[in-house]
């Protein structure tokens, strides 16, 4: 909103209905973050649903593997360890935007970078291993929820990958301008947000499953 | 020397000539119809030159009045496939009796109750109600566009690449057998091997992203760009309906994208979501797609309820009564309207307890519901009303949504439904509340703004030729349902054995030939009203004496809708600046900026239709393609910086000066 109040009475003491003056009240790109806050929210209630699949059909083992059989706890932790870490980094790029230094804006990045990658590369790992043993996505109504709710979120961050990299190109040639922070922060929020799902299927799905 | 089967199938996936319906001379007629239409469209195009300002003034704009208009253009050609299909049903309906079979086989029919149900809700009912808040809500709120112009550009593209889709489904291959919500097992690869599923997962997944963008656009715009002084209890009701009606699109539709999804993997991976065996829980799809369906029906009803506040405060030239509770009627409505769901399927057998959790729930929506109703009623009261063609609209609505509203009260009843469930009674009953509800509604609302868009009013004669065709096929072609219903006759069946049923059906597709006849007078009015434009010309920009902020401009508005921003200080903003002797300012005009025009939205939808081509016939290689193509087109539109540009002082005081001529010549 503009920086001044707007008068509502005209300096001849009538009200005045109009702003005269050439001021725009709204600026273009003010409300993106909440643009993309209102999308993160629905795309939350994507994984709402594969959670809930999960929450209905994933004790049906069909006489197959149960999460107990199949799931390699300390590899999980390394995995979250690399999503958590990553999420830090992220939080140390934004800091040194703050700063306006680029260089160490970049390098967080690039750091952010690599976890995400460690993670993804870690996921599919364990994905080719269930698959190699016969619990691949076919094999029972369980499987089917859990590929599709880990991978949905892997695709997330594969997708966050893709966008990190763009956008240390445009930082990288187009300075910390107002358009790059922008950007910067909407990936902040989603890389923070897939973050805070992981959390949900590294409990629910991994921790509860194993407890079984 | 004949091809290779497996290049051949490496190139073109599953479909052959074989895919082409060439044995079902109604299709083949109806194609040889559309392609003839096509080319003598295109030929025009090119004879008048037109294909220069078409793509450079509407396929490519930004501009939230344009992008409305083509919603409403996609909407009303979508009207008149859905409802071909509605004829063609009461047709086989009317005459399979007995030993007669109809002119219908059972495989063709199926797809038709499932094509009309999914075009008239996906791709009639909510681009028409799209396009009205995407015209009407920035003007109404005095600002120059919505949040994220380019994206309202690619949302209505998306939507129009669904609604290609679908239209494809009719000359190369097929559409689904399922009924609109192709529940599975019967939607899954065992029972319906064929593309028409695919066809219907792909044309409402994509439409689903343009759906879902546009809701968090219209957010975005209410909640951050309304003009000063415009607080929420001083919005007008229609956008107070709209912010209501996109809060439901976000929160509902992700459902929608995700259980078909789901749907998805099972026919295309394998999976076992909906499947009757390795665990598979086919009852999940129907609750996760009615957990969306039930909101979406009234992100269908709520905008409708706007328009009828608006039309009857400005034909009764009173203010709203009780705006405060229309309000949060509106509101209640829309958090009642996700605890609900299970009402469309209480025979599931929940047990006792949920299924009196829904049906009181269905009960209470009947509350503010209600509340609407008589405060349209007391705004009414002691009125001057005009009984002009939009106020037709809205009494038609009033008596018979009140009738559609008691037969869903009837309905949620678990024990009464226990005997409905299934049943015409139930058509009856939806179509009652969505024609009676919904399209009313809209039709009243294209009336009210249409001067708006276009300058000049529509034919009143023939307004009301269509509207008494309506009202009167409306009660024609569903009253019969109802009796049907009660004598147990079911939904989705093509012949019937029992000859004493006929008498029903034929009067009900009489019923339909009178709204065919109100939808021809819809169009006749639009053709006779363009005819007659001069004499039906509005001047002044405010034709029916309107309270709301968009009668303060021009009629159409200028590409940047006020010259200054105004300021509010009461409800009916416009009402309030009249009343109190406002004074249109003629000099002092500023350079105003604004978003430019760009192609990205017209290239990604159609990348868009081909993966949908590609995943649908198997051509993998397509597919593959597209989607890269898709994610390269959009990251380099993102390095695209060159996107907004300033319309200068001297065009806004040539525009203005305009208008200060022809008001001058109004008076």
């Amino acid at each position: 909103m503009s920086a001044h109040p707007i008068d509502t009475i005209g300096p001849d003491g009538k009200p005045a209905f109009y702003i005269t003056d050439g001021r725009e009240t709204v600026h273009p790109g003010d409300g993106t973050m909440l643009g993309f806050w209102i999308y993160l929210m629905s795309d939350c209630l994507i994984f709402a649903v594969l959670f809930a699949t999960y929450g209905v059909v994933g004790r049906n083992y069909a006489a197959g593997p149960s999460p107990a059989d199949l799931f390699d706890l300390p590899l999980v932790a390394i995995n979250t360890s690399m999503l958590l870490f990553s999420s830090i980094t992220y939080g140390f790029a934004m800091l040194e935007m703050a700063r306006n230094r680029k260089a160490a804006t970049l390098f967080w990045l690039g750091v952010t970078g690599v976890f995400g990658a460690a993670f993804i590369g870690l996921e599919l790992y364990e994905f080719h291993h269930l698959i190699h043993v016969g619990a691949g996505p076919q094999r029972s109504a369980f499987l089917s929820a859990f590929f599709t709710l880990v991978g949905t979120h892997g695709l997330h961050v594969t997708f966050g990958l893709v966008w990190l990299v763009t956008l240390m190109v445009q930082v990288g040639r187009g300075g910390l301008t107002a358009s790059n922070r922008r950007r910067l922060s909407c990936l902040s929020l989603f890389w923070h947000f897939l973050d805070v799902v992981w959390i949900g299927v590294f409990s629910y799905v991994y921790l509860m499953g194993v407890l079984q | 020397m004949s091809p290779n089967p497996d290049q051949m199938s490496f190139v073109f996936g599953r479909l052959s000539l074989d895919s082409l319906p060439l044995h079902e001379p109604i299709l083949v007629i109806t194609f040889i119809a559309v392609a003839l239409g096509g080319l003598a469209a295109m030929g025009a195009l090119t004879y008048f030159r037109l294909w220069g300002p078409l793509w450079r003034d509407w396929l490519t704009t930004v501009d939230h009045k344009r992008i409305g208009i083509m919603y409403v253009i996609l909407a009303l050609i979508m009207l008149l496939r859905g409802f071909s299909d509605a004829l063609m049903m009461r047709a086989q309906q009317a005459i399979a009796f007995g030993g007669a079979e109809g002119y219908l086989p059972p495989h063709h029919y199926d797809q038709i109750f499932t094509a009309h149900g999914v075009i008239m809700i996906f791709f009639f009912a909510m681009p028409l109600v799209t396009g009205l808040m995407n015209f009407v809500v920035p003007l109404q709120i005095g600002a120059r566009d919505v949040a994220f112009p380019f994206l309202n550009n690619f949302s209505f593209w998306m939507t129009a690449a669904g609604a290609a889709i679908v239209m494809m489904s009719l000359f190369v291959g097929e559409f689904a057998q399922t009924g609109w919500l192709a529940y599975p097992p019967l939607s899954g690869s065992a029972y319906s091997p064929g593309v028409g599923v695919d066809y219907y997962i792909w044309a409402l997944q994509i439409a689903g992203v343009g759906t879902l963008l546009s809701g968090v656009n219209l957010v975005a715009t209410i909640v951050k760009m309304r003009a000063p002084g415009l607080t929420m209890m001083k919005l007008p009701v229609f956008t107070w309906t709209s912010l209501c009606t996109n809060v439901l699109i976000v929160a509902a539709f992700p459902v929608l994208t995700a259980v078909l999804v789901l749907l998805s993997l099972d026919r295309y991976v394998g999976t076992n979501f909906f499947t009757n065996d390795f665990g598979g829980n086919p009852m999940m799809y129907v609750n996760l797609i009615w957990i969306w369906g039930h909101p979406e029906v009234y992100i269908l009803i709520l905008p409708a309820f706007g328009i009828f506040s608006e039309v009857v405060s400005t034909f009764c030239s009173k203010r709203l009564f009780g705006y405060t509770s229309m309000v949060y009627a509106t509101v209640v409505i829309t958090i009642l309207s996700y605890i609900v769901w299970l009402h469309h399927f209480f025979t599931m057998g929940s047990g006792a307890s949920v299924n009196s959790f829904f049906g009181i729930t269905t009960m209470i929506i009947s509350i503010p519901t209600g509340a609407k109703i008589f405060n349209w009623l007391f705004t009414m009261y002691r009125g001057r009303i005009r009984f002009e063609v939009p106020m037709l609209w809205t009494i038609g609505f009033m008596i018979t949504f009140v009738i559609g509203g008691m037969t869903g009260v009837l309905l949620a009843v678990p024990p009464a439904d226990f005997q409905l469930h299934n049943s015409l009674f139930l058509i009856a009953h939806f179509h009652n509340v969505i024609i009676g509800g919904v399209v009313f509604g809209l039709l009243a609302g294209i009336t009210y703004w249409f001067p708006k868009a276009f300058g000049f009013k529509l034919d009143p004669f023939w307004g009301k030729v269509s509207f008494w065709c309506w009202l009167i096929g409306f009660y024609l072609a569903f009253m019969p349902l109802y009796v049907l219903g009660l004598m147990g006759v079911t939904r989705r069946i093509s012949r019937f054995e029992d000859p004493s049923l006929q008498i029903w059906f034929v009067i009900a597709a009489i019923g339909a030939v009178l709204i065919a006849v109100g939808i021809g007078a819809f169009l006749l009015q639009i053709v006779v009203s363009f005819l007659r434009r001069d004499k039906l010309r509005d001047l002044t920009g405010d034709p029916w004496g309107g309270r709301t902020l968009e009668w303060a401009t021009s009629s159409p508005p200028p590409d940047y809708n006020f010259a200054f921003t105004p300021i509010i200080h009461s409800h009916d903003a416009w009402w309030d600046m009249k009343g109190r002797g406002h004074v249109r300012p003629v000099s002092g005009f500023h350079a105003i900026h604004m978003p430019k025009n760009t192609g990205a939205g017209v290239i990604l939808a159609g990348l868009s239709v081909g993966f949908a081509i590609g995943m649908i016939w198997y051509m993998w290689w397509l597919a593959v393609l597209s989607f890269a193509a898709i994610v390269i087109y959009s990251i380099a539109h993102t390095f695209n910086n060159d996107r907004d540009f300033y319309i200068p002082a001297e065009e806004v005081v040539a525009t203005e000066d305009r208008r200060t001529r022809l008001l001058s010549a109004a008076e």
